[in-house]
């Protein structure tokens, strides 16, 4: 986010900041992605042996809830969806009809090998390879079952994502 | 799954040692199952009993209400592929006895029909269910065969030696 | 699917129409991804459609195609709380069919780390039954403990959850130096950790009025089903494989069964708090008698078990495991067949749910803690 601040004893720059002291300006795109990089809600959504990963992440040990994170039991006001697990063919249109349900803007965190890419269960005749067949993923989260730490890293790099989005949007704009 | 085989080396057996509650078990069988001719052996330290598949619930019923035997308890009912024939297998327990034994039957793979033991234990409910799912062996009598685990749709029975396992496929 | 039909009830009362609603595989309080199809009559539950099999893996097919050695990762993960107590019941599968002799010591580490691994399942359930009950603070107590469980497997083993720790013939490393002291400190830990949640959640007089005389099972009826563990020893059927058919070390250990009265949603859980006290006192005595010596038997790599086939039971923390081994002599298992004991307890999910209300089928539906990984497989 490019915010014209001054640092130290030194005046800011702008004219604007001199003109109106204590004003911080930014572009309206940038600012909405702070916002909503800050609050993301996942859904409470556990499939497999990563869920309870991932539960671990949201208990008081590694505490989610310090990024803003809230695990929200409904798709109609969740943000992101964590597919913490194998996505078998069974399950693959509710994964999908759960996904549509979620509104815009949404974002998916495949967390694992198997819902990254079949894992230990690749050659099984009942397992999707992946949950990107079936939905679009933004960030990939390694290991059977990643670590806490992992999936932590995992939604730090989603946020970055969030707001390098915004800023090459406002670029093109 | 290929099973390499080094000529003139003949595969070892695992070796039977029955405990006490099996060499009873064994004593015993003969006559609680007279009617049912079946054919007695070992697995490691089980009795097991082969019957004909269309005794298997009447042989269940008397194993069940035996005095002596009283296996209350179907602990797991599996099927072996076995390539000529699809083997059902029935691990039972007594909860008042403690002592286990197997049943067995088999059936030809493209006439796969077992009479249900819904009726002996309520809990082969799914196990049928699960069977007929994966190796296509109907369990006559059953309620509701349904699907259980596999998709609606799913062609063949993965259970079984011959099911082709898919390759990566875009899904 | 069950039909929605539309019924009036008798006379002089006030007509209801038969609803279905739909619960899961998408429910914050299925435990995974069961689902199902409740037919309700207001509040009322008069059927139960349950549908598993969107956790349907496979596993048993692709163990046919892994050699012996790379099973164990599979069983890891089917049920997938309890990682240890299944690792162990393979392994010991096939060191009866091949006659293999494990080393003491291994038998007491794999003692001590099953019974920690039961600590650390029941204590997941312990969290997530307060939530289905209403009590959002207790999970939080259980998560304390559990993460020391898993740091202390992560120093023993070297993960958190998927061990792959007991092999075949033993186990993969001799426990770190310090084991004992570590051990000693995280038993003390766990045994207030417990007391202190236990007094947080078990004799709330709401959660008493949501858990007390929901679900009652009886005895005869939950033998039928083919219950173990907890979901029987509620029921006062005081079976346990590791009492009946003493497997390992176990009949070295004194240790009791805690069962329930009535076989009711709160004894469900109460038989597990106990359980997990009784666990605590195992590792204790093992700890104390824990001989030197190898901690693996030395195998080939690749086995080939003889020909024939071998069944054993484990007590594991949702009840009694089975593992059907089918073995041709070859490097790869003919036939590998699991008993899950999730799966026979959610069986009995439909006469359970019965004549119950909607409110009280998250409950009950909790107190059987299910896995879907070794429901499905």
């Amino acid at each position: 986010m490019e915010v014209t601040l001054g640092s130290g004893n030194q005046e800011p720059r702008s004219i604007l900041n001199r003109a109106a002291p204590g004003i911080v300006t930014a572009r309206s795109e940038e600012l909405i992605a702070l916002a909503r990089k800050s609050s993301l809600w996942p859904m409470t959504f556990g499939l497999a042996c990563c869920a309870i990963e991932m539960m671990s992440t949201y208990m008081a040990h590694h505490d989610l809830d310090r990024f803003g994170i809230v695990p929200w039991p409904s798709a109609r006001q969740s943000d992101v969806m964590i597919v913490a697990g194998t996505v078998v063919k069974k399950m693959a249109e509710p994964i999908k009809i759960l996904y549509e349900q979620m509104p815009e803007p949404k974002w998916v965190i495949a967390m694992g090998s198997c819902a990254t890419n079949g894992g230990p269960y690749y050659r099984s005749y009942s397992v999707v390879m992946g949950v990107d067949h079936i939905i679009p993923v933004d960030v990939y989260v390694p290991g059977c079952p990643p670590r806490p730490e992992a999936l932590l890293d995992g939604i730090l790099k989603l946020q970055d994502k969030i707001m390098q989005d915004a800023r090459e949007r406002g670029r093109k704009a | 799954m290929v099973e390499r085989h080094r000529p003139g080396h003949t595969t070892p057996q695992a070796a039977v040692a029955l405990d006490e509650k099996g060499q009873a078990l064994e004593r015993l069988l003969p006559d609680v199952l007279a009617r049912f001719n079946p054919e007695l052996g070992a697995a490691v330290d089980l009795v097991t009993a082969t019957v004909n598949p269309s005794d298997v619930a009447e042989a269940c019923l008397t194993l069940r209400d035996s005095p002596e035997c009283r296996f209350d308890y179907l602990t797991c009912l599996c099927v072996v592929d076995y390539e000529e024939h699809l083997q059902v297998v029935y691990h039972l327990y007594s909860t008042t006895h403690k002592h286990m034994m197997v049943l067995k039957a088999n059936v030809s793979p493209e006439q796969a029909v077992v009479p249900t033991v819904t009726s002996v234990w309520v809990g082969a409910d799914w196990f049928e269910r699960e069977s007929h799912d994966l190796f296509g062996v109907t369990f006559d009598g059953h309620p509701n065969l349904a699907p259980l685990l596999l998709y609606e749709g799913f062609e063949g029975y993965p259970g079984r030696r011959n099911f082709e396992m898919p390759e990566y496929a875009e899904w | 699917m069950v039909d929605v039909s539309v019924e009036s009830q008798s006379e002089g009362q006030l007509d209801t129409v038969q609803m279905l609603v739909n619960m899961g595989p998408q429910h914050p309080s299925t435990h995974g991804v069961f689902r199902m199809v409740l037919m309700v009559d207001g509040e009322r539950i008069v059927d139960v459609e349950p549908h598993i099999g969107y956790l349907h893996r496979g596993s048993e097919k692709l163990c046919e195609g892994e050699i012996y050695a790379q099973i164990v990762t599979l069983f890891d993960r089917l049920d997938y709380i309890s990682n240890l107590n299944n690792e162990m019941a393979f392994c010991r599968a096939v060191e009866k069919l091949m006659s293999l002799e494990v080393p003491e010591r291994a038998e007491y580490v794999r003692v001590i780390l099953c019974e920690l691994n039961r600590v650390a399942s029941h204590l997941l359930f312990f969290g997530t039954f307060g939530i289905d009950a209403g009590a959002m603070t207790p999970i939080m107590y259980a998560f304390r403990d559990r993460e020391k469980i898993q740091s202390m497997f992560e120093a023993v083993t070297g993960a958190r959850m998927m061990h792959n720790y007991i092999r075949i013939g033993g186990v993969k490393n001799d426990v770190p130096d310090d084991f004992r002291q570590r051990m000693t400190a995280l038993i003390g830990e766990l045994r207030q950790g417990i007391d202190e949640a236990d007094r947080l959640l078990s004799f709330g007089e709401i959660f008493l009025a949501r858990s007390k005389g929901i679900g009652v099972i009886a005895p005869e009826r939950a033998i039928a089903y083919g219950a173990s563990g907890p979901t029987l020893r509620a029921s006062g059927v005081p079976m346990d494989v590791r009492k009946d058919a003493p497997y390992s070390i176990y009949d070295r250990f004194d240790f009791g069964i805690p069962i329930g009265e009535k076989g009711d949603s709160w004894d469900r859980f109460y038989v597990r708090v106990e359980e997990m006290r009784q666990s605590l006192s195992i590792i204790e005595q093992a700890l104390r008698d824990m001989p030197e010596g190898p901690t693996i038997t030395p195998t080939r790599l690749v086995l080939r078990p003889p020909q024939g086939e071998v069944y054993v039971r484990g007590e594991n923390p949702r009840g009694e495991i089975g593992v059907y081994l089918v073995s041709n002599g070859a490097d790869r298992p003919y036939r590998v067949k699991v008993r899950p004991p999730s799966f026979c307890n959610l069986m009995a999910i439909r006469e359970l749910l019965l004549n119950t209300y909607v409110a009280d089928a998250v409950v009950i539906l909790g107190s059987l803690d299910i896995v879907l990984g070794e429901v499905d497989r």
